[in-house]
């Protein structure tokens, strides 16, 4: 059994090979086939996982490179194609085959209503995302994780514009990838530098000689890294294609921009945890950055009224929390939030889906309400996840949230303070949208009040299922206040992190943080104090009456996203048009066109003139004969000497 | 007289005739310089016969005696060649009526 | 200055003259007689050389024949001055250049030519006497000789058969 681990490529192999399946084959499958080789594969990789992570779980378990072939080899520079089996790469590989069988089943149902080949193309491009984003939290080096990067952002891509036949749609994938491009030259240039610097791009490698490296150079890398993970995970200022994103299928949203896709940032950061902790400027700009995405995302979702679009923001400022973690030193804390936001974000995004599915396909939450009496499996569920991302205990949303927000205490009090505060915000737009869609009466048209139903069961069971883990994952890191040496996850991750807790400085900070007992059981209190008031007051302001008039002043400016949108149009996207418009116009047709045409016009010129030497008249014949006689002459007698 | 002046007349003269090939238009006064070339070229040969006498005396009456013969052939050869040409040119005439080179441009094709 | 000298300065300057004014002659006719007058000058030079038999082929046969020949055609013809077709003035010029040019290079590849100072014998020497050119003909050459018959026999021919008209 302890080979179990070096059959770790078979993980990602199983996805590739229903991607290939259903991709070829997507004429001649039938939709349940589709489905079952789409779940199947899925199941069969998070059973391997499972049985990896009883082999990890082992005490003394040490990390397990596995090579599978030499990938670039080129003087110096070896990149293998290897896979990393360790803590953290396999807490993220059960994450990604659990969460992803369950949406995977989810969407069986969910789009039923496709064409055979259209499911299939659906399942192959969700299966080949699969094995990219395996690839990405498995890879042994900073290239293969680039790999995977880049194919999540492909798969982004294909499965937001899935759609294709609205132009819309299109122009949101466009937008996605276009916006993550920005974000992975970053990320080219910070490895371009790490093998600068470092000779080596794999991580072991690296990472134990992070200290040897000058501050300023790791200072640069980090902060190129964390230009992609803006890009990826939908940070200021690389956020606005997710809330476009939405235009996809409701269980993608779920998977990829909520559940994994956007989370490879912090999976990034986390496992670069030594270089980071090494460059404590970068640290603070992660800090920063993620806080303000926070608190800015926070701000515009309470004036949404799109059910995605809410969640979209919500996923946003979530995302930011975890970077505050990243940046406070915090990273179990950020893994732990990743864990639970992944259960509770997307057991939110499948009970939206659930709604619309009944709704026919509305989305606007003013044309909901009273949606409690009809469904009642998607009313609890979607109660559940919105305590857990409230905060609210015992839901896991406020066992991770708190560790980040005492581990932001500890690195400056206004990030405490900017959380708290956020923290409020999100309870309050969170609870907005719960009572506005279920609470109250229906205010949509009688068809469709008609058309209300529960889902199938093969959408309620994946809410069940995520509901209880979205309620009982917050015990695998119960805080060391309430009960010493019950953080199971820190204890599970300590290897990873071993490098960065054993830094001096971090070192320092820690044991200052752990002087205040009282203080941190106040911040605790103050945290929870802050997420049932914006819970209730937002629950019963909402339920009373709904808030159907239009946005007027500051209200407005919330609900146009701050008019970041436009701000970007004008400001990036209209130069460049002109830039492109100067270059096709101008410098394609008149300097490149000219000068090849010149070219022809010049041979042209040049052969005309001298065809004009063909005059027939001999004593045009004689004058060259003389002129050659003379040069001849000239040559011999003056030239050679 | 040193041989150069000889040298030189008969460069100057042969490149007169150069100079009127290559100017003039009618068939026959281009004819007329190729004889003057030809002619150039016989003064320099005599001239170089008498240099060969003047340095070989002594060994040899005959010394340069092949320069003049040389010249005569010459000679003959270019009445050949004026016989025939005149009569290609008096043919041309009779064809297209005029003498001018340009109108024989028929290489062209 | 010796009678030779004065004489050799006089026939060549004549010379060069005369060929100049038969390249730039307008009438062909005068081209012609500007030719016969070069052809004396240069018997003139032979004489000088005690080349006489030469210098009376050279008249009888260049001056008095060919030249005479070209006479006939160009009555023939009834060419003069205003028939004479012109050259385009830029070739004018580049002829003008181009022969000018050859001179040059000539003049200037020979200027410092080994033989600098090797006189050219005048007024003496027996090589040019018409005895002593008959016996080297005769016995030497005697195969040239007797293929320059056949050559103007041929020539002969030749014309003829162009001449015909048919």
């Amino acid at each position: 059994m302890s080979n179990i681990v070096h059959l770790v490529w078979l993980v990602p192999v199983l996805p590739l090979a229903g991607f290939l399946i259903n991709g070829l084959f997507r004429n001649q499958l039938s939709k349940s086939l589709t489905g079952l080789v789409g779940c199947g594969v899925l199941l069969a990789a998070f059973i391997l996982s499972l049985l990896m992570f009883g082999e990890v779980r082992r005490e003394g378990f040490e990390p397990v490179v596995v090579s599978l072939f030499d990938f670039i080899s080129v003087g110096k520079l070896h990149i293998p194609f290897a896979f990393q089996v360790d803590q953290l790469s396999i807490l993220f590989l059960l994450i990604i085959t659990g969460v992803g069988f369950l949406i995977h089943m989810y969407s069986t149902a969910y789009m039923h209503e496709e064409e055979a080949p259209h499911y299939a193309r659906y399942f192959s491009y969700l299966n080949l995302f699969v094995f990219s984003m395996l690839l990405l939290v498995l890879g042994a080096n900073y290239v293969i994780l680039f790999i995977g990067w880049e194919g999540v952002g492909l798969c982004s891509y294909l499965l937001i514009g899935y759609w294709f036949k609205n132009i819309d749609y299109g122009n949101a994938a466009k937008k996605a990838f276009i916006m993550n491009r920005i974000g992975d030259l970053g990320f080219l240039i910070a490895i371009f530098w790490m093998i600068n610097q470092f000779g080596s791009v794999t991580f072991g490698e690296v990472f134990t000689k992070a200290s040897t490296v000058p501050v300023a150079a790791l200072t640069g890398i980090t902060l190129l890294l964390f230009v992609g993970a803006t890009g990826k995970s939908a940070q200021i200022p690389l956020y606005t294609w997710l809330p476009d994103a939405m235009a996809g299928p409701t269980p993608v949203s779920a998977l990829i921009h909520a559940a994994t896709m956007v989370t490879a940032g912090i999976y990034m950061i986390a496992r670069s945890n030594i270089l980071y902790s090494l460059a404590p400027t970068t640290q603070t700009v992660v800090a920063v950055i993620g806080l303000a995405t926070a608190l800015f995302a926070a701000t515009i979702a309470l004036r949404q009224n799109d059910i995605k679009k809410v969640l979209a923001y919500s996923t946003v400022s979530q995302l930011g929390y975890m970077f505050l973690g990243l940046g406070a030193g915090a990273y179990t804390g950020a893994v732990f939030h990743v864990m639970t936001h992944a259960f509770f974000k997307a057991l939110l995004f499948l009970c939206a889906g659930s709604v619309i599915h009944a709704m026919g396909g509305e989305q606007d939450i003013r044309k909901m309400g009273g949606l409690r009496k009809h469904m009642t499996v998607t009313h609890l569920t979607f109660l559940v996840g919105c305590i857990a991302i409230a905060g609210i205990p015992p839901f896991s949303g406020f066992f991770s949230k708190d560790e980040i927000l005492s581990a932001a205490y500890g690195a400056s009090p206004v990030y405490y303070i900017i959380g708290v505060f956020t923290a409020l915000l999100t309870a309050f737009y969170m609870f907005r949208l719960y009572a506005t869609t279920f609470l109250g009466h229906f205010r949509g048209t009688h068809e469709q009040e008609h058309h209300l139903h529960e889902s199938p069961s093969a959408m309620t069971i994946p809410l069940i299922v995520l509901a209880l883990l979205a309620a009982t994952a917050g015990f695998l890191g119960i805080p060391a206040i309430i009960a010493p040496h019950a953080h199971w996850l820190e204890h599970f991750l300590e290897p990873v992190f071993a490098g960065s807790a054993n830094l001096p400085a971090v070192v320092a900070k820690r044991s200052a943080a752990e002087q205040g007992g009282n203080m941190e059981g106040m911040l605790m209190g103050i945290s929870i104090a802050a997420a049932l008031i914006g819970s209730l007051w937002a629950g019963l302001r909402f339920s009373r009456k709904p808030q159907l008039e239009e946005p007027t002043g500051f209200a407005a400016v919330l609900a146009n996203k701050w008019y970041v949108d436009e701000i970007y149009n004008a400001l990036i996207v209209k130069p460049l048009d002109a830039l492109a418009k100067f270059f096709s116009g101008f410098v394609e047709r008149s300097v490149i066109d000219g000068i090849v045409n010149g070219v022809g016009r010049l041979v042209q010129y040049g052969s005309r003139q001298i065809r004009l030497l063909q005059s027939g008249l001999v004593g045009g014949y004689i004058l060259l004969m003389v002129i050659g006689i003379l040069v001849l002459f000239l040559v011999e007698l003056f030239v050679k000497k | 007289m040193p041989i150069n002046y000889y040298i030189f007349l008969s460069i100057a003269l042969f490149c007169i005739g150069v100079a009127g090939v290559l100017t003039r238009r009618n068939a026959i006064i281009i004819f007329m310089c190729i004889e003057l070339m030809l002619n150039a070229v016989n003064l320099l040969l005599v001239a170089f016969s008498k240099m060969h006498q003047h340095a070989l005396a002594v060994t040899n009456p005959n010394a340069g005696i092949d320069g003049q013969l040389f010249v005569f052939f010459i000679m003959v050869v270019a009445a050949a060649e004026v016989s025939v040409g005149l009569a290609i040119i008096v043919m041309m005439y009779r064809n297209t009526h005029s003498i001018d080179v340009n109108f024989l441009n028929r290489l062209k094709h | 200055m010796h009678i030779t000298q004065i004489l050799f300065w006089s026939l060549s300057i004549l010379a060069l003259l005369s060929a100049i004014l038969v390249v730039v002659s307008k009438n062909p006719v005068h081209s012609v007689l500007w030719l016969i007058l070069v052809f004396f000058a240069i018997s003139g030079h032979y004489i000088l050389l005690n080349a006489q038999f030469l210098a009376i082929v050279n008249l009888i046969v260049y001056a008095g024949a060919i030249m005479v020949l070209f006479l006939f055609v160009f009555m023939l013809m009834n060419l003069n001055a205003d028939t004479e077709p012109q050259k385009n003035k830029w070739l004018k010029i580049a002829g003008v250049i181009a022969g000018g040019s050859l001179l040059l290079v000539m003049v200037a590849a020979l200027k410092n030519a080994d033989m600098k100072n090797q006189l050219a014998e005048m007024n003496t020497g027996s090589i040019g006497l018409i005895h002593n050119l008959g016996m080297v003909l005769f016995t030497d050459y005697v195969i040239p000789f007797e293929i320059s018959s056949v050559l103007f026999l041929s020539a002969m021919v030749g014309v003829v058969v162009i001449g015909k008209k048919d």
